[in-house]
């Protein structure tokens, strides 16, 4: 028996959606097995990482706050995906644009009114999209590949972040500790529900992916995005400038990524010190192929990882895990939807072995 | 500043720089095969939690370096399976092997914290190796000699033999390759476990060598530094061991810094912030990319089909 | 989503979360749950395995009328807050953070549980259900600084230190004066590498330390790595948190042992009888929260004796390391002769002492 592919004369749209769930099942099922092997009651911890987040109701703001950045950057990041702009620098981004939002957030001081909430978010997507600009300029000017340059930015924004926390921004009541001082109450975002910690941008990130959905569904700038990525050849027949797309890609990416910097600053943390930067720009990526790079498919996927995080912190208290073990879950998950991409473009066929010189370039697969 | 200080900074920068110059080395000729792998990070932190787990089992250190190099390549294989037979991005799946290395590296590692397993002794006898002006040829651990001698090794291999030749060819132009009957497949393959091993053994430095005792995250993002390294050499194997040790040196001179290294001689030095010095390996990274992209006669440029899946027209 | 009690949520949890989240109380009905979060793993020998001693005490003193539980690897930024509120969530009635950068996650979520009691090591933010706890580390940094000044041949210390937080310069400018008091020119050189626990950094400072002169090197991280350098080297050192001589048997002086079983267990009995109240409590070597570890064979007698002298000073209240005259770094008088640092003084401290060499 032999296993070979078929190529598809069209996407297959059942695989589209089915591979994703598949590949959250598979994870679970896969990381019961390997935690059962290494000692670890697997069955305990796939249920407190993947269902403890959702079936325990005081779980549920926690899961929200946590998916709201995860959301809101994979929705910039799908958008460079589609047009095959690879921004993996997201992390830096959201660095910078917390860091912005911060620094308009000190520059009117303490006593400032409500109202500078807006120029702060506003400057955290500026901030985003400014970092973003570098590698899109090195990209449209001198063809720099920007997955490197993007990366490199991130860990170049650490250390902004280390500077200005641990001098000029310092807190002066904070007795040295490197971290801004605490936003002010009348700076913090509202917060939907009281008593509870589900902020503004929580909302946001809901309210965001249908916006997307309608750009990328029913406008021209979203047909150029997805024209661009898929038949670069037809594109540039059809007029549209490889550049501008650069330029959108990387400059939404980035303003995204500042912008929910800026929301986990003014919403959640309300301080920024060395532990600002916690992964999300890393994991969205993980959010943007889980969601196929489709905004109510991000908002989604948004959810599955955030529940992942939070189950993680569950796991860590009843079987003892290290927290970082909920990255092997997410990591499975990308494994898994990665592998199965194929599925979407390929059928698969299985042949019985036929015993004649089997044609070599089919029997990589 | 004597001779004698000159000397120990020397050493600690070498010291400093063995793991991305083992690891960078490893990237490079996975690179150089037109394969992508930015989960070095994950594969290092494999190789730091594996070496150290064989050494604590075997109570030989050799054995761990094995077991490190093993570690590095089998995490390296599962995203060969993936980028080589299922085409998937090399950017993604990359990203997702440091994800998975890191959470992996820790879960292995829980039983392992606080344990304390044989270390390495020198190779040279103490009368060369703890003297203060021999032990700068003489004073180091054998992974360093390890990592010095795979310079003109791989730097050999690549340019003068067969196999480096087909390996070059991969990479550039993967298409003519694959029509003379090279394996594409097979030559990435075996570029990507070179790059898991060599990755894995410059995680094992740390675990084995600098601080010998496993914690959770202790290679502290070298891996991505090694990454850089291999693009700031320009893929260039003698490049990359300049590139590495500038890079050494900048990392020292964070520390140095915070050391009040210059206080006394050079304030204006002293006055810069030390995450300047942290930032420019970075920094110089990207302007470095610049250039090779930029401008053709650098005498550098990334092989051409980097990063890109192989789809052979049948 | 408002006010959360567990018997509301024992209704809204399916019985999956159910099975995970009361599996643990189901045969500890009537014990007292309580929480600890860790800012490293347990088993990393020093700060958290020695908070880690604190909890066990309590097992072993209240074992049939507490219960406690832990978490491990909490990061100091807002994901912290959710793991604290899970803690109180799983009817932790008492909850200690042992960690700086827990402060303002611990007054967050101890404002939306007022019934349960939380306790936050280092901090200096209270609240009617938060206390602060601590301990005069800078008592043992004085006599790690005696063995130190009394045994370096070159007269030029190393500090390898964390974050310049009132702790920290407290540690430097006892471990300093001490040194000075038994060698007039001894330097302290100091590199603070901005992370609690970071092994090859806090393993390359202490090479830079050494390469600029230091022949001892004390550490204010928690990492047993430093201690592992001063091996290869054939250098001395001393263990912060717990005796790290394991880790370096020739080079471990002596360490400071961190000692909170006393502390954990007299407020869990406060808790169960209900006399809990909050309170900033910052003891020492007289209540035995700082401990000198064992001493290496390689001290010489007339060391021990006057490491072993500051001890009994300290234990018996008598003696204070920051006794005027203290001068700061350019030599400016900052305490007189014959006063001594107030609480308050020591708590907000920022400066270091005349002899100490810092990049700021």
């Amino acid at each position: 028996m032999r296993i070979k592919l078929e190529k598809r004369p069209a996407p297959s749209t059942f695989m589209l959606i089915a591979t994703p769930i598949a590949s959250v099942l598979l994870t679970m099922l896969i990381g019961m097995l390997v935690f059962d092997a290494i000692g670890i009651d697997g069955q305990r911890a796939v249920v407190d990482i993947f269902l403890t987040p959702i079936l325990a109701s005081y779980k549920w703001q926690d899961v929200a706050v946590k998916a709201a950045p995860l959301i809101i950057i994979a929705l910039g990041l799908s958008i460079g995906n589609r047009a095959q702009i690879w921004n993996i620098g997201a992390e830096g981004q959201y660095v910078i644009g917390a860091l912005c939002a911060a620094g308009v957030g000190i520059a009117a001081g303490p006593d400032a009114p409500a109202i500078t909430l807006i120029p702060m978010i506003l400057a955290g997507i500026i901030g985003g999209a400014a970092w973003a600009a570098i590698p899109a300029l090195l990209k449209i000017r001198w063809d720099v590949n920007e997955n490197l340059t993007t990366l490199m930015l991130t860990y170049v924004s650490f250390q902004v972040l280390g500077y200005l926390v641990g001098g000029p921004w310092k807190d002066t009541n904070g007795r040295n500790f490197p971290a801004t001082a605490p936003l002010p109450e009348q700076l913090t975002l509202p917060i939907l529900f009281q008593g509870s910690t589900v902020h503004l941008g929580v909302a946001i990130a809901l309210i965001l992916p249908f916006i997307f959905w309608l750009i990328m569904s029913k406008s021209v700038f979203g047909f150029q995005i997805r024209v661009v990525g898929s038949a670069p050849h037809a594109a540039r027949h059809g007029g549209f400038d490889a550049k501008q797309t650069i330029w959108a890609a990387l400059l939404i990416g980035g303003g995204m990524a500042g912008l929910a910097g800026a929301l986990e600053f003014t919403g959640s943390l309300k301080a920024v010190n060395l532990g600002f930067p916690s992964g999300y720009g890393f994991t969205a990526i993980i959010v943007a192929f889980l969601g196929r790079l489709n905004p109510i498919g991000c908002l989604i996927a948004g959810i599955v990882l955030a529940i992942t995080y939070v189950g993680g912190q569950v796991a860590q208290t009843t079987v003892h895990i290290p927290n970082s073990t909920a990255g092997i879950f997410q990591a499975m998950m990308l494994f898994f939807i990665l592998a199965s991409d194929i599925l979407i473009r390929y059928r698969v066929r299985f042949i019985p072995t036929k015993p004649a010189i089997a044609d070599k370039k089919e029997a990589r697969v | 500043m004597s001779p004698e200080f000159i000397i120990a900074s020397i050493v600690t920068i070498i010291g400093l720089t063995t793991p991305i110059l083992l690891a960078g080395l490893g990237e490079l000729v996975t690179e150089k095969s037109g394969v992508l792998n930015l989960g070095v990070e994950g594969m290092m932190l494999m190789g730091a939690i594996c070496g150290f787990a064989a050494t604590a089992f075997t109570f030989n250190p050799w054995l761990g370096v094995i077991g490190a190099a093993a570690g590095g390549a089998l995490s390296s294989m599962l995203f060969a399976i993936l980028v080589l037979q299922l085409n998937s991005n090399q950017v993604a799946t990359g990203l997702a092997l440091s994800i998975f290395g890191t959470g992996l590296s820790s879960l292995i590692g829980q039983s392992f914290t606080g344990r304390i397993v044989p270390q390495f002794g020198s190779i040279f006898p103490d009368v060369l190796a703890k003297d203060p002006i021999w032990k700068l040829l003489f004073g180091y651990s054998p992974l360093v000699y390890f990592a010095l001698i795979m310079v003109p090794l791989t730097a050999w291999f690549l340019k003068s033999t067969r196999a480096g030749l087909i390996l070059r060819a991969v990479g550039e132009n993967d298409h003519s390759a694959h029509s003379i009957g090279y394996s594409v497949t097979g030559v990435r393959y075996a570029a990507i476990a070179f790059g898991g091993a060599m990755a894995g053994i410059g995680g094992a430095y740390f675990s084995m060598v600098i601080t010998p005792m496993w914690a959770e995250r202790m290679t502290a993002g070298r891996g991505w530094i090694a990454l850089a390294l291999v693009v700031f050499a320009g893929w260039r194997t003698g490049r990359l061991l300049a590139g590495a040790y500038f890079f050494g040196f900048l990392m020292w001179l964070e520390l140095f810094a915070k050391a009040n290294g210059f206080g006394n001689t050079m304030p204006f030095l002293q006055a810069i912030p030390s995450q300047f010095w942290a930032a420019m390996p970075y920094i110089m990274t990207v302007v470095a990319l610049t250039l090779i992209s930029s401008r053709g006669n650098v005498g550098a440029s990334a092989p051409a089909c980097l990063g890109k899946p192989f789809l052979p027209s049948t | 989503m408002t006010t959360l009690n567990r018997r509301s949520l024992m209704k809204a949890v399916g019985a999956a979360a159910t099975l995970s989240l009361v599996g643990t109380t189901a045969h500890a009905a009537d014990k007292v749950k309580i929480g600890f979060i860790f800012l490293g793993p347990i088993g990393d020998y020093g700060w958290t395995w020695a908070h880690n001693k604190g909890r066990e005490a309590i097992d072993a003193a209240l074992g049939d009328k507490v219960e406690t539980i832990y978490v491990e690897n909490v990061l100091e930024d807002a994901s912290a807050i959710p793991v604290i509120r899970d803690l109180a969530q799983q009817g932790c009635k008492l909850i200690f953070t042992t960690s700086y950068g827990f402060m303002d996650q611990t007054l967050t979520v101890a404002a939306e549980f007022p019934d349960v009691k939380f306790e936050h090591c280092t901090g200096f933010k209270r609240a009617d259900n938060v206390s602060t706890y601590n301990s005069k580390f800078h008592e043992g940094r004085a006599v790690l600084g005696t063995i130190a000044g009394k045994m370096s041949k070159s007269g030029t210390l190393g500090y390898l230190g964390s974050y310049k937080v009132p702790e920290v310069v407290l540690g430097v400018n006892a471990f300093a004066l001490a040194a000075q008091k038994q060698n007039p020119a001894a330097t302290v050189k100091l590199v603070l590498i901005d992370s609690w626990f970071d092994p090859p950094k806090e393993a390359a400072a202490t090479e830079t330390l050494i390469n600029l002169g230091c022949d001892i090197v004390t550490t204010h991280t928690d990492s047993p790595g430093p201690l592992q350098i001063l091996e290869q080297k054939g250098l001395y050192g001393f263990g912060q948190g717990a005796d790290m001589s394991a880790f370096a048997p020739t080079a471990h002086l002596t360490a400071i042992e961190d000692i909170w079983g006393p502390y954990y267990v007299a407020r869990a009995q406060a808790l169960v009888d209900g006399t809990w109240t909050s309170a900033d409590t910052w003891d020492g070597m007289k209540e035995g929260t700082v401990v000198i570890a064992p001493y290496n064979p390689a001290i010489p007698a007339d060391v021990v004796a006057l490491a072993d002298e500051i001890k009994a000073g300290y234990v018996a209240g008598t003696y204070d390391i920051f006794t005027g005259p203290i001068f700061d770094q350019d030599g400016v008088e900052k305490v007189k002769a014959g006063e001594v640092m107030g609480l308050e003084q020591l708590a907000t401290i920022d400066w270091f002492v005349k002899g100490v060499e810092s990049a700021s």
